[in-house]
Formats: structure tokens, sequence, C-alpha cells
């Protein structure tokens, strides 16, 4: 019996043997991402990276760390008025698999994208475009619908070649696992769940990049992407603030905190007793502790919010903006001037209605379910009853007009997008959509005029006196803006962080990955 | 009768039994997949829902056709999969037998060497506990068995990554194949599945060494062992050939029963090794949250279900 316990240990330290030691640092020239969600397409047609910040595409124009719009395979950038946009084309740029680009395919994939058939999941992004048309092979003419001035910030989507897709049922395409650009990075494969490999487009009309091979890993658990990185598997990761605390102080990584425009804030019903009275609105507005939340909930990764378009963006109107820490005196002076009365138990009443309303989240949403609890306890200490409610997204729906709740918009790239919708009454109760029925005959008009506005010092305008506004009536409490943690190895020129949208996969800090250049 | 013809009877009636049933169960799941409040074209526009018009959910619908009636649905399902075709998946956007297909080779890579390591491992410390009963080993063993009985399996994985690829830097933490590596080599695969197997092994086997060794102990005590013993048999055939062999036979039994739950945590190791099995993913599509979906939130179970509209994962 000694023999087989001997046995047992020697095959132990066997298997421990003939593990041959892992060498960590990746290859020369390959630099390795983990992301924490594998897409869901590489097709940009069926909704990959609609802003850009895809390394396999590039659209018609990109942007630089400010956002400002610069030609990519457009020429330049073209003038906006009325309702035709007229692009020419840069000359010379070839897909990966050495066909010329022509206007026909500009064409085709935003025609592609229009097509009701294909079932684009970011076709409502493009409504305004009634078709797009290739007159001559080096120019594309846009023909709106109506006069839209954001028509720009949708040309950053990846053109695809239309050789390679015309005809096809796009959802079954075999482009959509093997596809070609005309990006810096060309596609080499893709091991489904596991990674996909690119490597540089050294004939990129851009630059040949110096990273020469670019490996997306994709991690869904935090907790291994955070081991992965401290095991040197990954050069560059995305982590939530806790998990990137461990970085912090760390030789030969970087910890990036980005901003964003992502915002989380509670949408209150217009039409019900409670949330319809703006007493309570702004008397919670000025109760919340938001800079609690943001160093508590958020770690630190976080900035108070105040409105629905992000600071640091040419749109903010930095006149719209409060205090992070509660003014508790200042909201009960609202709720007792408006005759909200503290009743027996605390909470106060007027006409016999007491101040309580539900606070619905997404059960699943850990972020959003601390927030709806701190909401609860902030309005506690003014006298408003708040109860959190945990539900699915199928039991929200259909009380959204009835019951408040939080949720998260918010775009860095132009003030009409998401706003428009969400604000506009002729938006009311469709969908996600003005849910809770806000209705301002003075905001429908501004969100027109900002639409139809080519003239940015105008609009500036228009869309600062839609902010105040919005700020003055306070159908939203917003609270708190994400701010986006990278983790990267090593020590690199030309990571330009800037206002991120919420998605951030390939786009966000990487999005100009072909430009950067290991530091000397 | 001989006995071929009553087992290739039996065979034939069970045969004949398959296809009702798997008739009667699809057409149950269909049914429980439509009266569940899932949404798939919800699920298909992921975080892009809560940007999306009502009216262009209407056109997705329809073009899917699932604003026909339910028996149209079933029934155009049911054809489609008699010639072979099971439908494209609306996440992957690729065929669903090439999604099954590329995934279930590695899910079953991982869950095969797990059990023959378990069964292994499983039979020969527990058998060794037994006959050492209240050794210090035995203590030792039973104790780890205990723990590890009540340790969720991410965690054991996480320990484990953080032994053997951080601290020690033996094994890859995850994936199939070296990140940077663009082909799949059986050597490499062989590495970077250690870790996974080990972990999955390891947690689905404290139950199988502690129900061995009870049974051995009670085999031990039988008459048919003291009599063994006493024909002045060797110690090992009385142990192998004897005790354990009877003690085996209960075993078998709750070995089939306890196959979910393998599987179950095959899921979780693959989602803690970034395993590229069966397709994990997106627990809170539309909620924008910020990565928080790991093994610990309840999705990952339900990933299993395939629903009947060939949306592999219904969010949860």
């Amino acid at each position: 019996m000694k023999r087989l316990w001997a046995l047992v240990v020697a095959l132990l330290a066997a298997v421990a043997a003939c593990s041959a030691p892992v060498d960590t640092p990746a290859e020369d020239g390959t630099f390795v991402i983990g992301l924490s969600s594998e897409f869901d397409t590489l097709n940009p047609v069926l909704g990959h990276a609609p802003d850009g910040g895809s390394p396999l595409f590039d659209g018609l124009v990109s942007r630089a760390a400010d956002l400002s719009l610069r030609p990519a395979l457009a020429r330049e950038i073209p003038e906006v008025t009325g309702t035709t946009v007229t692009f020419r084309l840069r000359e010379g740029v070839t897909f990966h698999d050495g066909t010329p680009l022509t206007s026909e395919d500009v064409a085709f994939t935003y025609n592609a994208v229009l097509d009701p058939d294909n079932n684009s999941t970011i076709r409502g992004d493009y409504a305004a475009i009634e078709k797009v048309e290739a007159p001559d092979p080096q120019t594309v003419v846009f023909h709106l619908k109506h006069p839209y001035a954001p028509i720009l910030q949708r040309a950053t989507l990846g053109i695809v070649p239309k050789r390679l897709l015309e005809g096809q049922k796009l959802d079954a395409a075999a482009f959509n696992t093997s596809p070609v650009g005309t990006g810096p990075y060309r596609f080499v494969s893709w091991t489904p769940g596991d990674k996909i490999v690119l490597e540089a487009n050294e004939s990129y009309w851009g630059g040949a990049p110096e990273i020469k091979r670019l490996v997306l890993a994709f991690v869904p658990d935090d907790n291994a992407r955070a081991t992965r990185m401290a095991a040197g598997e990954l050069d560059a990761t995305v982590l939530p603030p806790k998990a990137a605390a461990r970085f912090e102080n760390q030789g030969g990584v970087t910890v990036h905190r980005v901003p964003s425009a992502d915002y989380r804030g509670v949408m209150f019903p217009m039409k019900q007793p409670v949330t319809g009275d703006a007493a309570i609105r702004k008397a919670l507005n000025l109760a919340i502790d938001r800079s609690a939340m943001v160093n508590t909930i958020l770690a630190g990764a976080g900035d108070p919010a105040f409105g629905p378009i992000a600071p640091g963006t040419t749109w903010h109107n930095p006149a719209v903006t409060g205090s992070a820490t509660p003014d508790r005196e200042a909201a009960v002076r609202i709720l007792e001037e408006a005759g909200w009365t503290p009743g027996p138990d605390g909470i106060r009443v007027k006409d016999g209605t007491p101040a309580r309303f539900t606070l619905m989240y997404p059960a699943g949403d850990s972020l959003r379910k601390e927030l709806a609890l701190a909401v609860a306890s902030d309005a506690k200490r003014i006298g408003i009853d708040v109860r959190p409610a945990g539900l699915d997204w199928d039991a929200i729906e259909p009380r959204m007009a009835k019951d408040a709740l939080i949720m998260g918009y918010g775009s860095p790239y132009d003030p009409d997008f998401v706003n428009y919708e969400l604000f506009h009454s002729s938006y009311a109760g469709q969908g996600f959509f003005n849910p809770g029925h806000f209705d301002d005959p003075r905001v429908d008009e501004l969100l027109e005029q900002g639409r139809a506005t080519a003239d940015e010092k105008e609009r500036k305008r228009i869309y600062d006196e839609f902010q105040q506004r919005i700020h003055d009536q306070a159908p939203w409490a917003y609270l708190v803006y994400l701010k986006h943690v990278y983790v990267i190895r090593g020590e690199w020129t030309g990571i330009e962080p800037a206002v991120e949208a919420h998605e951030h996969a390939t786009g966000g800090l990487f999005r100009n990955i072909h430009q950067w250049k290991r530091a000397a | 009768m001989s006995l071929a013809g009553a087992l290739a009877r039996l065979v034939a009636w069970r045969l004949a039994f398959v296809v009702p049933l798997l008739l009667v169960v699809t057409a149950a799941m269909f049914a429980l997949a439509k009266a569940s409040p899932f949404d798939p074209v919800r699920q298909y526009l992921g975080e892009r829902a809560l940007v999306t018009s009502p009216e262009i959910r209407e056109q997705i619908r329809a073009n899917w056709g699932l604003d026909r009636p339910l028996a149209e649905q079933y029934l155009t399902w049911l054809g489609n999969l008699l010639t072979g075709d099971l439908g494209e998946s609306r996440s992957f956007h690729r065929p669903v037998a090439e999604v099954i297909g590329e995934r279930l080779g590695w899910t079953m890579l991982v869950t095969g060497a797990a059990i023959v390591l378990m069964l292994a491992a499983g039979l020969v410390l527990g058998t060794l506990a037994a006959y050492r009963q209240g050794s210090w080993a035995d203590r030792l063993l039973t104790g780890i068995a205990y723990a590890s009985e009540a340790a969720p399996v991410f965690w054991i994985g996480l320990i484990a990554i953080w032994i053997f690829s951080v601290t020690l830097g033996w094994l890859p933490a995850g994936g199939l194949t070296d990140a940077g590596s663009a082909t799949v080599t059986v050597g490499e695969v062989a590495r970077h599945m250690i870790l996974p197997v080990a972990v999955l092994a390891f947690s689905q086997s404290s139950w199988l060494v502690l129900f061995v060794r009870e049974s051995v102990i009670g085999a031990l005590r039988e008459d048919f062992v003291i009599g063994a013993r006493a024909r002045g048999l060797r110690e090992r055939t009385v142990l192998a050939g004897h005790a354990l062999r009877s003690a085996l036979l209960p075993f078998l039994t709750l070995l089939g029963a306890r196959i979910p739950e393998l599987v179950t945590g095959a899921i979780l190791v693959e989602s803690v090794f970034s395993w590229p099995g069966w397709p994990v993913r997106r627990c809170g599509p539309r909620s924008r949250s910020t990565s928080r979906c790991s093994p610990r939130s309840p999705c990952s179970p339900r990933s299993l279900s395939c629903s009947a509209t060939s949306s592999p994962t219904p969010p949860t």
C-alpha cells in the first residue's frame, strides 16, 4: 500500500515537472488586448463599430482626440447645407485583398444598412438618409430626408467591399467572420470564444502601424482579465475600477482613467402625482450625494453628472452644473414651499398624498442597483420615500410611464444623438424613448432647430438653452458620468484619451493603436 | 428467445419511442420559449435596444416570422430541422450548426478529460482513504474533499490561476492557445488544458472520493471480505477485487445523475479560463453594465438552453 501512495506522489510531481515554464512576454511586435466581450459580428453593416474604432475598417471620416472630424476615406470634410452632402474619395486606397475602393462600395455599405431586410441593428441611426448614390468612382452623394446637421458624425461607419457582399444573405455571410476592409490591420483568424488575430496592413494609406500583430483576446470574467494581465499574458485590458486598483503604482504598467459621455440617472415619470411635481424632482436633485457615489460606488472612476451632455465635449453648457455634495437645507426649503409637510412617519405629505415612489433598476446590473439604493437613502433624509425595485427589463418596459427608473445613455459626438428621442414629445412613450412622457413645447422647438441648423455657433446657442431648460425642469436626476479604466503595459507614445462613448471595445483608447509607438 | 433477440427488440422499441418523445419535448420547449417574457429581437439588438425605435423592432420581428402563429413557427422550424437546417444564430450572425459544431468539441474535450481524471483520482484516493481509515492521510483527504465540495468552482479556478500562473508561472491562465499564436497546435492546447481540467476534476471529484470511501469502508466490514482475507488472499486483491468492486455498483448510477452538474461546472470553469466552449456570453445585454457579467451572476447556466428562435443566450 505504501508503494501506491508513493506512486500517487510521483505522478503529481511528474505533472508539475512536465509543465514547461510559460514565457510571459509576448514575442516581439505582438500586442494582446484583453476584451470583456466577444464581437457579435465584424461586419459594419450589421453594427460593428459604427462610430469608428474598428482596426479593420475605415469610415469616410474619423475623429481626433478632441472629437473633431478629420478626413479618412474622404479626401476632405464636405460642407453640409440642405439635404445633399457630397464626399470626394481619397485616391489609391485599396481593400486588404488588393481591390481598389470606389464610391460604389460606400454607397453599397450605407444602402445595405438602410435596407430593412438586412435587420441591421444600427439602421435607426441613419434614419435621416434617403439614399446614397455613386455618380462616379470618386464621388459619393448622400441624399437626406430633411436637413440634418449631425450627418457627418454618422460618416464614421466602416466601408465594406460591395464585391464580397452583394446579393448575399447578410445574416449568414462568410464575410461576417472573415472580413475584408481598408483599415490599418488585416484579418488573420478568429477562434470563436477565444480570440481574433490581426496583422498590420503594411500598405495602409495612413502609414504602416508599428505594432505588427494585434491579438484581441476575449476574457469575459473581470477577475480572470485582471489575473491574466498580472500574469503578463495580456498587454492591455479594460477593467472595472476596483479590479484595476492593484495595478496602481506598479512598475511597467500604466492605469488610464478616461472620461466618458456615458451617464447614469433617474428618469422620472412626468404624469404621476409625486414625480410629476417639479418640487419633488428639484429637491431630490439637491439632496443626492453625487460625490459619495463617485468615491464609493465607482471607486473614484467617475464624475458627478448634472445634465445629458458630458463635460469635456464641445457642446456642454458650463452653466449647467451643481454641487457634488448634497444641500439638504435647500431641498427641504423647496419641499416646504411647495406644501410637502412631514407626516407622522417622517414621510412628507401633500393633500393626503405621501411623497413615495418606486425606483426601478435592472436586477442584473450591480452598478445601477447600488445607485438606486444610494438615491433611496439620500431621499429618506429629506422625507421622500423611494422604494428601489430590481426587475427584469421585460418587466420594466411596461411600467416606465408609472415608475421611476435608473437609466443610462449619452453620446459624446453630437447633442442631437439620443437627446432628440429622449426629450421630444413626439417620442413620448415610444419604447425606451421618452419613457417618462416629458413634454415641453420649447424643448421640442429647440431640438428641431438644432438638428436642422448647420451653423456651429447657432447650434451651440440652441443646445445651451436646451440643457438649461432640462436642468430647470429636472425630468431626470443625473447622477454620474462613468470613467473607463484601462491598464496598459509598457511605455507608448501616441495614446490619446478622448471623451468616450459607452461602447469602447476597440474604440476608446485603442481606436488609434496603429499610431502608437514604443517609447525609446 | 435468445439474448440477442431480446436486446434487438429492446433497442427497436426504444428507437420507436424516441420520435414522439422528441416531438413532445421540442414542442414543449417551443411553447415555453414563447410563453417566457424573453424577447429575441431585444436580445438581438443588445444594448442598441434602448436606442432603437419600436417600428424597427417590429420590422425585424416580421422579417424573422416571429409575428406568425406559434404552430406555423414550430412547423417551419421542424421542417428545416428535418432537412438539416438549424437556422442562423441571431447573436453570432452565423449558421447555428457551425456555432455548435466548433464549440462543442472544446467543451467535450475538457469535460471528457475531467471525467477520466476525476474517476481515476476519485477511485484511487477514495479507496486509499477507506483502507487507511482514521490515518492522517484519510483525515487530510476527507477534509479537503469537504472543503472543495463547499467551495464554488470559479473560486477554485481563480485560486489555481493565482498559484500556478501568476505566482509560479508554470501554466497559462486561460485561452485555448497562447495569446500570440494564430494556429491551434496540440501541444499548446494540451498545456492550456491542464488547469481547467484539473480544476473541474478537483471540484467535481470531492463527492466521488467521499462516496467511494464510505462504500469501501462498508464493504470492508462485509462477510465476503473477511472470508477473502481468511482465505489468505493478498491485501491488494481483497481491496481492489472484492471490496471496491462491490462498492462500485451504486456508484455508476450516481455518476449518471451527476453528469449535469459536471456540465454546469464546465460552463463556470470555461468562463474563468476563457475556454471557447459553450457560448456563455452577454448576461445583461441591454443593461449597459460595465462588464460586470461574471460566473457569480446567475446568468451562465441559462445559456445552455437554446431557445426556439435560435438565440443561443436568453438574457437574464
